[in-house]
């Protein structure tokens, strides 16, 4: 090669770049190796589907909470609907107020009506319509991770 | 870019403070002014870095005992110190996390490698006579040492909640009840309860993750240090300023 010179390396520059290097493929292994993990492959977390029992039991006409799972079930004269009773918010568990006929959160003060439809801030938007259906055994059972749009009523 | 680029820069300074170069005093400074090395001595003989004097024993049992921080932290991530989720816990650490058994594996294995890099570490220093006038402290810190190692096992042993874990502390705390007027008081203290329990289990942890680990970090800095103090390692019986 003509510029022999210029491509002269040091064998200490050689044994710096490969310590470097091997040092840098090591940090990239274990980041993967870290990250994997990290994140859990099987999680203890309860089922997002909550059953809400049978249909004879929610009067029509009636909201009734499920605290445990965080739903309204609704008995409208339309038919029956679940809402997240999780303030869209900062995600406090909001509450059924028979008496005004609302549903209102008590951390920060929003209000829904009990269709869903947000009736005063903070919160962003309404509270979301969640998918209901029937199960084999005749019962309600509400899927929490699944919104579908609003006024699609189950019809029993 | 060179690590010495790298090196002179105001970033690589402000956070190593005395910044590079080739003096004594820039050397020394490096050492004295860096919280971690400055347990160490500025200068070593060269005769205490062949591998003769020491086996590097000591050094190769602080590596273990690194590799069991790291490992034991990352375990503590997927484990519950309770009955009976510890168990389960164990489990998916084996089947189900990915490198769990890795890591696991890796802890256990360290763990039996420290305590016999421990006892190997201190054979060496014993029959060379490096125990001897300057350093009888240092031995003494050394044997300290030596029960933590063996106490961080035994309290390890406890947590996958198997029942070689029951069995062996159940056995382990009969023997500690052996001691004269005070045994069943010590054991009832230790378990947190008169068998080996939900109470046992969280004190093992809390033992095995906190407290001897500290106590650990503790005497090890004492022990690094002191081998600075007491005129660096061990280098033979003729011990002249080469």
């Amino acid at each position: 090669m003509a510029d022999d010179d210029k491509m002269q390396v040091s064998r200490r520059e050689v044994f710096i770049k490969l310590g470097v290097g091997s040092a840098a493929v090591a940090c990239a292994g274990a980041a993967v190796f870290g990250y994997s993990y990290l994140s859990p492959n099987v999680l203890y977390e309860p089922s997002p589907i909550a059953n809400a029992g049978k249909p004879e039991n929610y009067p029509r006409g009636s909201v009734t909470q499920d605290l445990q799972a965080g739903i309204y079930v609704v008995h409208g004269p339309e038919g029956f609907y679940a809402l997240s009773a999780i303030c869209t918010h900062l995600g406090c568990l909001t509450v059924w107020n028979a008496d005004r006929g609302i549903i209102a959160c008590p951390c920060h003060g929003s209000k829904f009506s009990e269709l869903g439809a947000k009736l005063e801030g903070p919160a962003p938007r309404g509270l979301p319509w969640l998918k209901v259906w029937l199960s084999d055994e005749g019962e309600l059972l509400v899927d929490r991770a699944t919104v579908i749009p609003q006024r699609q009523y189950l019809r029993t | 870019m060179t690590i010495q680029d790298l090196r002179d820069t105001r970033v690589w300074r402000s956070v190593f403070r005395g910044g590079s170069g080739a003096t004594n005093l820039r050397r020394s400074m490096a050492i004295q002014q860096n919280v971690f090395l400055h347990l160490a001595s500025v200068k070593a003989r060269k005769r205490a870095l062949e591998f003769s004097v020491t086996w590097y024993l000591g050094t190769l049992s602080f590596g273990t005992f690194l590799i069991l921080v790291v490992t034991g932290i990352l375990l503590m991530l997927y484990y519950h110190p309770s009955v009976p989720q510890a168990y389960a816990d164990m489990k998916d650490l084996q089947f189900v996390v990915s490198a769990g058994v890795f890591l696991r594996n890796l802890h256990r294995w360290s763990a039996h490698t420290m305590v016999l890099l421990v006892f190997a570490h201190m054979f060496k220093v014993f029959y060379r006579g490096a125990y001897r006038k300057p350093r009888e402290f240092n031995w003494v810190i050394g044997v300290i040492l030596l029960i933590l190692t063996l106490l961080l096992s035994y309290t390890g042993y406890l947590l996958p909640w198997d029942q070689l874990a029951f069995w062996a502390i159940t056995v382990g705390s009969n023997i500690m009840s052996a001691v004269p007027v005070l045994g069943q008081k010590i054991r009832f203290l230790m378990l947190g309860g008169h068998s080996v329990n939900a109470n046992a289990l969280l004190r093992f942890y809390v033992l095995h993750c906190v407290i001897l680990p500290l106590a650990a970090f503790l005497f090890i800095a004492v022990h690094f240090w002191r081998i600075r103090k007491d005129g660096g390692l061990y280098t033979g019986h003729k011990e002249s300023h080469e």
